[in-house]
């Protein structure tokens, strides 16, 4: 009884599951942005258990790959909060059944 | 990684991080969901710990527990009159049906294909040769994260200020 990649392929698998659930079907902006959190997790899982499984040894491709996919989170996390107070000020509500401005 | 204790670190840390981000859909309270994403987050860098991801682990410590998770608690926070019940839209069965989907065929594609596993040594230290192939392979990548940070950065402080 080892764990082997699939084991963590498997649990990235089901994060991402969650993760899409949660962006999908919370009424919250703030709920979807943490669905979406989730998502880049098991994605960054997925890469480093790769780079631990996959690449030779020497080689931190997926670590690096990993680090810029954190970071491009932070940037798109503090825009996406951002988004979120404005339409909260001119709105009164981050309730996205309720931001219908442009639904057709 | 034949060892007990690698093997009980990944189950624990498996079952921590799962459960946590199920509790995030379960719970009825805003506040309590943002509280099991950061315990998600603290399961998912054990677990880049014991695929020897040091630096990693700590970047994600940092930035993921550290600043996007007081980032995500403040916006709940800012939001006082926003609906705090964390419930979902008429787009839940649908929303459930396609993650479902999603996972299983993740699920099936990970049982069936050969990975061709190659190697299984640890790094010794992540850090140092991170930080080189950042100056030296992926420079230009480097250079265009801090552009988009500082745009991003710029970007957050034009859309909520006060004017």
């Amino acid at each position: 009884m080892s764990v082997e990649l699939s084991h963590y392929l498997m649990v990235g698998a089901i994060l991402f599951s969650i993760g899409l659930y949660v962006a999908l079907a919370k009424r919250n902006a703030i709920g979807i942005l943490m669905g979406i959190e989730l998502m880049f997790n098991a994605v960054n899982l997925t890469l480093i258990a790769f780079s631990r499984f996959v690449s030779p040894p020497t080689d931190v491709s997926g670590h690096v790959f990993v680090v810029f996919v954190i970071t491009v989170a932070a940037a798109e996390a503090a825009l996406a909060l951002a988004l979120a107070m404005v339409v909260y000020r001119n709105r009164e509500t981050i309730d996205i059944d309720k931001i219908n401005l442009m639904r057709w | 990684m034949e060892d007990v204790g690698s093997v009980v670190a990944f189950w624990t840390l498996s079952v921590v991080t799962v459960g946590a981000a199920l509790m995030v859909v379960a719970v009825r309270n805003l506040i309590h969901a943002v509280l099991f994403l950061i315990l998600s987050f603290i399961g998912v860098a054990g677990l880049y710990i014991t695929l020897s991801a040091d630096f990693v682990a700590i970047t994600q410590i940092l930035i993921y527990v550290g600043a996007i998770s007081v980032l995500i608690l403040f916006a709940v926070l800012l939001t006082p009159r926003a609906a705090r019940d964390n419930a979902e839209t008429f787009l839940q069965v649908p929303g459930l049906v396609l993650a479902a989907l999603v996972g299983v065929t993740i699920g099936a594609v990970v049982l069936v294909t050969d990975w061709n596993e190659a190697t299984r040594g640890p790094f010794s230290e992540t850090a140092e040769a991170i930080g080189e192939a950042l100056l030296d392979k992926y420079v230009l990548p480097f250079e265009i994260a801090s552009v988009l940070l500082l745009a991003a950065m710029v970007g957050a402080i034009v859309l909520v200020r006060e004017d």
